[in-house]
């Protein structure tokens, strides 16, 4: 007979080593299932996690490929921590991104220093007020914010098709679903000749900095960390609820937003119907690697980048299949789902006794 | 002084992967846009890898790489991993393909389906899809009890109208009475939406259903519904045996094959290259015996004649959906008119979406 029961007194310690034993469970299981596939383990798990970060090149992409998982993940720990789920950043990414883009359109060929902060800041109220549609019809109609986060995703998904293939696609593009390259006053400074990495990261380091003050050194924090911890301790001690609620969504709406002006402005240029590789859906995991903490959404970003070049490396060099980035990216989540629940339970093994017989 | 140091660092880096480069042995890379068992586009590119391969040149491939920021990245560390020749095969690489070619002036770039090659070491290549779309009308015209033809269409470019104006052109000439009824699904491959546009269009009478998108769903859907379907990149009839009467595919490996050699040898020079039956860039599946054999015979006839050049898709007369005159009697439509078409020819109903 096996019972479960629920630990008392968690370490605290163990809970933010956790995740780092759930990426080195991830390692030995992508070992065993690259062995499997026929590859050296050893061999392969370089490809995977040194090959592409062994030169600035390399790193200077992670950094690309991290900032907008960590730029959303942050946001997300907002919601989460509060206990509202978020799970449309894809959406409020795109949207941020079609309001920054068109903005970037309206200023096509102007130059001067104020087109850019212009456009970063649009993306991020776009993001900001696409994330209040569910905040508000949460708090005001009692729907069920995960659905209509979700579904709000497809919204975003479709408007940005409608408008690349139709008013904002390219005059001089033969039809093509995407629009004008932006003016080189409506791109990010890149930082480095030869590199992709874009003044983006700053936005990414000032918002972790903001968040962590507000989230440890603030009332809106405190009264965020108690919502998580106990709906109803935050409503006796007479915190607003509907408020916050709609304050977290913004913020992570906000977050969102701005990654995806990052996304257009930054490496990409234009708008066109592919601006993020779902990063608003794998930032969900990089928020819970990342334990909600801001330091840890930082370090959980690079590690889950890592897995998509890496997943590209050992693909070029060793024709791994791509899709081994994913199941890596499962693999991570699962482990880290694993280890905490025996954090939080017990399971105990008791013998037989004879009255259950 | 820091600038400076870390420009000469990263150049320092990039001739090293040259110099690498100098000694290594030739080697072919392939982006695809798609998984390589898509049954479509991709895979059609993955076989021309394989014949590529099949002579003993060393290739790699990478796949499903989104048309985003992650294009330019992996097709820089192809370049810099060793790659002589790059294929970049999908519309969405356009603009990083050049970007990572202006880096790489000794490795040599080939764009499919794009029209940008600012710098001399871009090719870029196209098939043309319309002459297959020709034979498509001509059967389709002779098998149609309804006088409808359904139309499945991506995406507005000039690639999607040229195949529906040369299947409606043909169409007419063995059928005057001839309606042709497009879906726009705004997607290259989504089976949900593809079978929805389906079943719409035979909903309305259609009872010839082909389609410019790549999965096998709309195939599928008439063969349920005991209509005719035609095919889409890959041979597709094991997914609709009754209903398929051909498919267009996609032969990427002729000039995979001449394009390797070429790069290997030493004579790769940029060119725009727009293949069809004639040189095999464009094929068409195995005929369906449904159809009855003097039509088989007929359209085997038709395709020698689009192959040698003795027929073209787009021959005059040929009127807009107005009645204007676009292309004189007994003259061809040019390739610079083909590359840029944007309206309808007559008997297609409705309006481009713009």
């Amino acid at each position: 007979m096996i019972k479960i029961e629920k630990r008392n007194d968690v370490s605290r310690s163990i809970y933010f080593l956790t995740p780092i034993l759930a990426i080195f469970l991830t390692l030995i299981g992508g070992g065993i299932i690259f062995y499997i596939l026929g590859f050296s383990p050893i061999e392969a798990l370089k490809f995977f996690f040194i090959t592409p970060i062994s030169d600035l090149y390399g790193l200077s992409e992670l950094l690309v490929k991290a900032t907008p998982l960590c730029l959303i993940a942050i946001g997300l720990s907002f919601c989460f921590k509060s206990n509202n789920w978020n799970i449309g950043a894809e959406g409020q990414l795109i949207f941020g991104g079609i309001v920054g883009g068109g903005v970037a359109l309206l200023f096509y060929n102007h130059d001067g220093y104020y087109v850019l902060p212009i456009i970063i800041l649009s993306g991020a109220v776009g993001g900001m007020l696409f994330a209040m549609i569910p905040a508000i019809l949460k708090t005001y109609f009692n729907t069920n914010e995960i659905l209509v986060s979700l579904m709000l995703v497809y919204v975003a998904k479709l408007l940005l098709d409608y408008l690349v293939v139709g008013p904002w696609s390219n005059p001089e593009g033969f039809n093509f679903p995407e629009t004008r390259q932006f003016s080189e006053s409506a791109r990010m400074p890149i930082l480095f000749d030869g590199l992709r990495i874009h003044a983006g990261i700053f936005i990414t380091l000032i918002t972790v900095f903001l968040s962590w003050l507000i989230l440890y050194k603030t009332y809106l924090g405190f009264q965020i960390k108690v919502s998580g911890l106990s709906l109803k301790t935050a409503k006796y001690a007479g915190f607003k609820g509907k408020t916050m609620i709609i304050i977290v969504f913004m913020i992570s709406g906000a977050c969102a937003g701005l990654a995806g002006v990052g996304e257009i402005t930054g490496p990409i240029g234009q708008l066109h119907r592919n601006i993020s590789p779902d990063y608003g859906f794998t930032a969900i995991i990089v928020a819970f690697l990342g334990r909600l903490n801001p330091v840890g959404i930082i370090f959980a970003s690079l590690v889950v980048a890592l897995t998509y070049l890496g997943a590209e490396t050992a693909q070029i060099f060793l024709q791994v299949p791509k899709y081994t980035g994913q199941v890596f990216q499962g693999m991570i989540l699962f482990f880290l789902l694993g280890s905490d629940y025996l954090l939080f339970f017990k399971i105990k093994f008791l013998g037989l006794r004879k009255n259950e017989l | 002084m820091y600038k400076l140091f870390l420009r000469s660092l990263i150049s320092a880096l990039f001739m090293l992967g040259f110099s690498l480069n100098a000694n290594a042995e030739f080697k072919v890379g392939f982006v695809y846009v798609g998984p390589t068992g898509d049954h479509g586009w991709t895979y059609q590119h993955h076989e021309g890898r394989n014949a590529v391969e099949a002579l003993g040149i060393k290739t790699t491939y990478v796949e499903s790489v989104p048309e985003g920021a992650d294009a330019e990245r992996v097709i820089r560390q192809l370049a810099q991993s060793g790659h002589d020749l790059i294929f970049t095969t999908s519309f969405g690489y356009m603009d990083p393909t050049n970007k990572v070619a202006k880096d790489f002036p000794n490795v040599k770039f080939e764009h499919a389906t794009g029209y940008k090659r600012e710098h001399s070491n871009v090719s870029t290549y196209s098939a043309r899809f319309y002459e297959g779309r020709t034979l498509l009308g001509h059967m389709a015209g002779k098998m149609t009890k309804t006088n409808t033809i359904g139309y499945i269409a991506s995406f507005p470019i000039p690639e999607v109208i040229r195949g529906i104006n040369a299947m409606t052109l043909a169409a007419q000439k063995v059928n005057p009475d001839i309606k042709t009824k497009i879906v726009w699904v705004f997607t290259w491959y989504d089976p949900g939406k593809e079978s929805e546009a389906a079943q719409a269009l035979i909903d309305q009478g259609a009872d010839i259903i082909m389609q410019h998108t790549d999965s096998t769903a709309p195939v599928q859907v008439a063969e349920k519904a005991g209509v005719w379907s035609f095919g889409q990149a890959s041979d597709m009839q094991r997914f609709a045996p009754k209903s398929i009467l051909t498919s267009i595919i996609d032969d990427w490996a002729p000039y995979y094959v001449e394009r390797s050699i070429a790069a290997r040898d030493g004579t790769w020079k940029q060119q725009d290259t727009w293949h069809g039956l004639k040189e095999g860039m464009v094929a068409m599946a195995p005929y369906n015996s449904a159809m009855g054999s003097d039509l088989v015979k007929e359209v085997e006839q038709l395709q020698k004649d689009l192959a040698s050049g003795k027929v073209h898709s787009f021959t005059g007369p040929i009127y807009d959906q107005k009645g204007n005159i676009l292309v004189a009697e007994g003259a061809v439509a040019d390739d610079g008119m083909l590359a840029g078409m944007n309206v309808y020819v007559k008997g297609v109903e409705g309006d481009i979406p713009q």
